[in-house]
């Protein structure tokens, strides 16, 4: 156990290391336009998989807290001319404030109730911000970025190492509630929610909890999104495609271990930039649509979960 | 106040029309329990068909609606077999996978119209679209008045279905207790298959009034998973009658909003009834369930 904590970190230090030296060494803007996007669903994937995987809360709201996220971006710019450091802890506080209350609508709604609930929360903080007059109301409003701070010479390579480094707080943070009592605790309240309280579980702070660590991963992976794009509107930044999207991952990569919503962004997300730019946008949903209902149906517990399979049954190969 | 007298009078109407296309859910969802998520996803899909035979080949879309019917009915016995056999029989986690997988069927179906019909908005031609009915002050839009009609008789038709005949009440009774049918000799699965297909077919029509009454396009399912999740939970799941009663409540608030506060905030009104009568009152109007 704590030699894999410390491999973990080795990891993760090298990983930013590597997303570092990219930035240094790299001279053309694609493979960060790119790979920023794919970090961004890594880090969304992790953080539903905490509420969803987990806990079995079946979250349709990713769009509302991503889309909370840039335009808390967008108000802190257009108020204050915050920086992004700024912009990313408001959006995180934000989205822990988001998380609390929708912990609370657990309370009395379980399984398809909640999740209709969070897509009607989605839809009312869309409607609400399309009737906000100041950050540009349904038309959207265009961004200027600042000057971008050393050592970065480019502002999307700098964007791309802070969502490399929410990645990796993301990751860890998941991977601890996993080994934790508090992923244990998850575990017991998704299988039977009563038996869980019945013995001992303290179920409704253990729910709070991941609503609101969920919420604000998810705030703050959407707030350098205003920043990336230099625009926003709402019906693109509250757009249900994140919902799906970031669901799809989770599930196809598996929610039984941290690693699979890693695994599932990273095959499904980069996959998505390679048909983005060969064939369209809309074949794009339509093979994460078709990716998701077979997973769901043919392999329930993902790519995780046919990997233990294939190992277990080589395991039993050999003895 | 003769505004407050139209926003009524066509508030009316219109719940009528949001009755038309929430039947549908209120047994698939109401009395079956299927999470049906892509439930308006058919619903747009249904509109979809009826423009194509109302373009291609003229035909009435009302006439489109009931031709279409019986596709729709087929249509549904298979989903519900493939949701049979790929969750409920499986048991354990079968709700959260089931939501996961109609929300990307409902995906794949607005992808599919997408690249089949573009993303512009498309409507239908028959001479009672664009035509209006004045009574004084307030002017009816004929198109309203076909959907009330046949909304009407719809709701009808499926309360006499389900409680005179057979079938229905088989429907009624699996809703209920599936265990009780089982060990009465019949068999749940096969019933359910039956009332899913139903739930289905009645989307034809409902497609067809959705066209009729406004233009469609390919992402007007997500607005009506809203409307169509809200009539029926505040019906309290799986009672005709309160469809009909809910759909009438929301139709009138959604019109005097509108009229008060302008049409930007239209989507958002069903999605909050919705979620105030989850918090509040769970098990709706008519709930049968404590």
């Amino acid at each position: 156990m704590k030699l894999n904590g410390i491999l973990f970190w080795i990891g993760a230090l090298l990983f930013l290391a590597a997303a570092l030296l990219m930035t240094q060494v790299i001279g053309n803007q694609y493979p960060f336009f790119a790979g920023y996007v794919i970090l961004q669903f890594i880090v969304l994937a992790v953080a539903w998989s905490i509420l969803g995987g987990y806990a079995g809360y079946v979250n349709f709201g990713t769009s509302a807290f991503f889309g909370m996220g840039v335009y808390a971006s967008v108000f802190l710019v257009k108020a204050f001319g915050a920086p992004l450091a700024v912009q990313i802890a408001t959006a995180a506080a934000i989205g822990a404030l988001m998380g609390f209350a929708l912990g609370l609508l657990t309370l009395r709604m379980q399984g398809i109730f909640f999740s209709i609930a969070t897509i009607a929360l989605t839809i009312i903080i869309e409607t609400a911000v399309t009737n906000w007059r100041y950050v540009g109301g349904a038309a959207g409003i265009q961004i200027q970025r600042p000057e971008v701070t050393e050592p970065f010479e480019n502002y999307v390579q700098m964007l791309f190492f802070v969502q490399a480094l929410l990645v990796v707080l993301a990751v860890a943070i998941s991977r601890y509630i996993h080994n934790s009592w508090i992923g244990r605790g998850l575990q017991a309240l998704k299988d039977d929610e009563l038996a869980a309280e019945c013995t001992g579980v303290p179920t409704l702070r253990l729910k709070l909890l991941a609503c609101v660590i969920s919420g604000a991963l998810m705030c703050a992976a959407g707030a350098p999104a205003a920043m990336y794009l230099q625009y926003a509107d709402p019906s693109s930044a509250f757009n249900l495609t994140y919902s799906v999207s970031t669901l799809a991952m989770s599930l196809i990569g598996g929610t039984a271990h941290w690693m699979g919503p890693v695994v599932g962004a990273v095959l499904l997300s980069a996959t998505q930039q390679l048909l983005t730019v060969t064939i369209s946008s809309e074949v794009n949903v339509l093979i994460l649509g078709v990716m998701l209902v077979l997973f769901v149906v043919g392999a329930p517990e993902g790519i995780i979960g046919l990997i233990r399979r294939v190992r277990g049954s080589r395991n039993k190969g050999e003895a | 106040m003769d505004l407050l007298l139209d926003a009524v009078v066509i508030g009316v109407l219109l719940g009528c029309f949001y009755a038309a296309v929430s039947l549908g859910l209120s047994v698939s969802f109401g009395l079956l329990d299927v999470p049906h998520v892509a439930h308006p996803a058919f619903l747009v899909l249904a509109s979809y068909a009826v423009f194509f035979l109302n373009d291609q080949y003229g035909v009435d879309p009302l006439l489109a609606g009931l031709l279409i019917t019986p596709v729709f009915f087929v249509f549904g016995l298979v989903a519900y077999r493939l949701y049979y056999e790929a969750f409920e029989k499986r048991g354990t986690d079968a709700s959260v996978r089931g939501i996961a997988f109609f929300f990307g069927v409902a995906f794949i179906i607005e992808v599919l119209i997408i690249l089949q019909f573009g993303v512009d908005q498309r409507s239908v031609t028959a001479t009672y679209v664009g035509q209006a009915w004045r009574i004084g002050d307030i002017r009816i839009p004929f198109r309203l008045l076909v959907a009330f009609v046949v909304a009407a008789a719809l709701t009808v038709l499926l309360t006499l279905y389900l409680s005179r005949t057979f079938m229905g009440r088989a429907i009624r009774a699996v809703a209920q207790d599936q265990e009780a049918l089982r060990l009465m000799g019949a068999n749940p699965i096969r019933i359910k298959q039956w009332a899913f297909g139903i739930a289905t077919a009645v989307l034809g029509i409902a497609g067809a009034l959705l066209i009729i009454v406004a233009p469609v396009e390919p992402t007007l399912g997500r607005t009506y998973i809203g409307r169509t999740f809200c009539v029926v939970v505040m019906a309290g799941l799986g009672s005709m009658t309160g469809t009909l009663v809910a759909a009438i409540i929301l139709g009138v608030t959604e019109t005097i909003v509108l009229t008060m506060f302008g049409a930007s905030w239209a989507p958002a009104i069903s999605f909050a009834m919705l979620l105030g009568i989850l918090a509040v009152r769970p098990q709706g109007l008519f709930g049968r369930r404590s």
